[in-house]
């Protein structure tokens, strides 16, 4: 193939690695922009996510198609329940101090990953795409399915773009987001709004799992690279701003593909992370936020 | 009595006690206290930046990973004898904390476990991209013959269970030293409150980093010694996971106690010893843990015994 065709798939790959990047990051921009609070658990969020859709699609039988819409519908719901209920358990005692919240999710996170390791299995298992066409370019056919994952992504995101700028429950989160305690003076009642966030979250990565996992597959160590990559994102973002962890995962997503071309694979994650510690250090509100962590 | 000779006394009575349990313990438990000294040694050097700073590093593997790769890479390689390479751990654990400890400072509260975190992962990686040397995950065996340290066989079960208890020791010594000293007081008066530590006139960033670089330095220490005792180096030492497991040790045991750290790693060690027994998923117990000791014991077990019945526990 020519340079331009092999960049054309490049980006295509790249484009799908930014959707999904870009659902799971905005759950966690979402959950510290209104609660100022990190969820090292975001990750496994994300696995159960994809874990759900196995078993669910596994549960349908009949053609793909029916399991895979039914997962949509029922995995973000179940994970962002538990997340509501570890929410209301262990976060709302703890008063959302950051350092006790990071200490406490670490705990939920090996508590689920290690609850999912036993009922699941250690294996990894396939969840079929809802369909297999291809669609052919002069020069490569590609996955429809992929497409439909970028497409779904952009849909879902403008889904909560307008929900945050366009309805009553955004002008809450909003309102919660810039005073607490202003909004609790108004009625709201935010030991809710808390959970709802935190339930929304999890279930944004969720969703997003379930949308990979007919390309990638379910395994109960999956959480990692996602929890990692939605930092990065999260962070060059500007902590709390959702627009700009979006611009962020489209930047992170697109140029993983491309960096991946000139390192390896540990070399390109080493120069990542270096990254972010440094502008951390540097630039502690992000490359595009205003407010530090 | 006064405190501090009370303190002297508990302390070297449990050192006194830990030497004489070597001959009573069969050889399984004694095996295995000899692993929680070492362990213990790294917990106590995190108590000192997490306990008496107020610090919450999400990254010691990385200083732990440097003090057993420092050592075990220069034997392994350069065919140092082990008293040369557990020193080339401990500037190894001493030079990276003071550089991480450099960057990482200028950042607080949830930034700085971000970036530690950052930097330990990034260390985590270099160690397995530089396969060819360090064999990655799988990691290498240090040979019998390069653990005889000043013709004591280190590999020898009453030898290790000896050495490991000197090097707990020493750890000890060295924390109880500085909790005593003024530094320490200064290193607790920061925790509790930075502003007015900084309006007293002190320099918050200069100790800060001393700290960073003493629990550093510390936690190399028992990597290296790690390394040396049970003969071995691999990455799993520099995972997030063995980040984590010393937080564990010392919230359990208590924060900002000097005893907190053993009992911590003794109690976790054999509560994951006998899960490990039933599931594969121990490190569910890990987690359980952790949940409901910032739910319900903040302080710790160590820190409940100080608050409720001697408050002179340094």
């Amino acid at each position: 193939m020519d340079l331009g065709p092999y960049l054309f798939l490049a980006s295509l790959e790249g484009a799908v690695t930014a959707a999904v990047l870009a659902l799971t990051a905005v759950g966690l921009s979402l959950v510290f922009g209104v609660m100022r609070v990190v969820n090292v658990a975001h990750g496994e969020f994300f696995m159960l996510g994809a874990v759900l859709a196995w078993w669910v699609a596994s549960l349908a039988g009949g053609h793909p198609a029916i399991g895979f819409a039914l997962a949509v519908l029922v995995a973000p719901v179940i994970a962002g329940a538990i997340a509501a209920a570890a929410d209301f358990i262990v976060l709302k005692r703890l008063d959302y101090d950051p350092e006790n919240t990071i200490v406490a999710t670490i705990g939920i996170l090996y508590i689920i990953q290690q609850t999912v390791l036993m009922t699941y299995g250690p294996d990894a298992r396939p969840v079929e795409a809802p369909f297999s066409y291809r669609i052919y370019f002069p020069w490569f056919g590609y996955s429809a399915y992929k497409l439909f994952v970028i497409a779904a992504a952009v849909a879902i995101l403008l889904g909560v773009w307008a929900i945050m700028a366009r309805t009553r429950i955004g002008l809450v989160l909003r309102a919660t987001q810039l005073d607490r305690e202003t909004a609790q003076a108004f009625g709201i009642p935010v030991e809710r709004v808390y959970a709802l966030v935190f339930g929304l979250g999890a279930g944004l990565a969720a969703l997003a799992a379930v949308l990979i996992v007919p390309i990638q597959q379910a395994h109960y160590l999956m959480g990692g690279d996602p929890l990692l990559l939605s930092f990065i994102v999260v962070i060059i973002g500007g902590l709390g701003s959702l627009s700009g962890t979006v611009v962020a995962a489209i930047i992170i997503g697109m140029s993983d593909g491309i960096i991946s071309v000139f390192f390896t694979p540990t070399l390109a994650k080493i120069i990542a992370t270096l990254l972010v510690a440094f502008i951390l250090v540097f630039r502690p509100t992000g490359l595009f936020g205003t407010r530090s962590a | 009595m006064n405190n501090k000779s009370k303190s002297l006394a508990l302390h070297g009575g449990v050192i006194a006690a830990l030497f004489a349990l070597q001959f009573v313990l069969p050889a399984y438990h004694h095996g295995n206290l000899a692993r929680i000294m070492v362990l213990a040694c790294y917990a106590m050097g995190y108590n000192v930046l997490f306990g008496y700073s107020g610090l919450l590093s999400l990254g010691h593997a990385m200083f732990f990973a440097a003090g057993m790769y420092g050592m075990a890479l220069t034997i392994q390689h350069l065919g140092f004898p082990p008293s040369a390479a557990l020193l080339t751990g401990i500037a190894a654990a001493f030079v990276v904390s003071a550089v991480v400890g450099f960057l990482a400072l200028r950042t607080t509260g949830v930034a700085f476990m971000i970036v530690t975190l950052m930097f330990a992962q990034a260390f985590y990686l270099a160690i397995l991209n530089l396969g060819e040397y360090t064999r990655g995950d799988e990691g290498f065996v240090i040979q019998q013959a390069d653990r005889i340290m000043a013709g004591v066989d280190l590999s020898d079960a009453s030898n290790r269970y000896f050495a490991a208890l000197i090097l707990f020791s020493v750890c000890m010594a060295v924390t109880l030293r500085l909790v005593h000293a003024p530094a320490g007081r200064i290193l607790v008066a920061i925790r509790e409150n930075e502003e007015r530590a900084r309006m007293l006139g002190y320099d918050i960033f200069r100790h800060k980093l001393a700290a960073v670089v003493i629990s550093g330095t510390l936690s190399g220490l028992a990597g290296a010694g790690y390394g040396l005792l049970f003969g071995y180096a691999g990455a799993s030492f520099a995972t997030v996971q063995y980040s984590i497991f010393p937080l564990l040790w010392v919230l359990l045991g208590g924060a900002g106690t000097v005893l907190g750290p053993l009992v911590g790693t003794l109690f976790m060690f054999y509560l994951i010893d006998l899960s490990s027994g039933l599931t594969s998923a121990y490190m569910l117990i890990a987690g359980a843990v952790l949940v409901l000791l910032t739910l319900f014991a903040r302080q710790g077990l160590v820190g409940e015994i100080r608050r409720r019945f001697a408050p002179w526990l340094p």
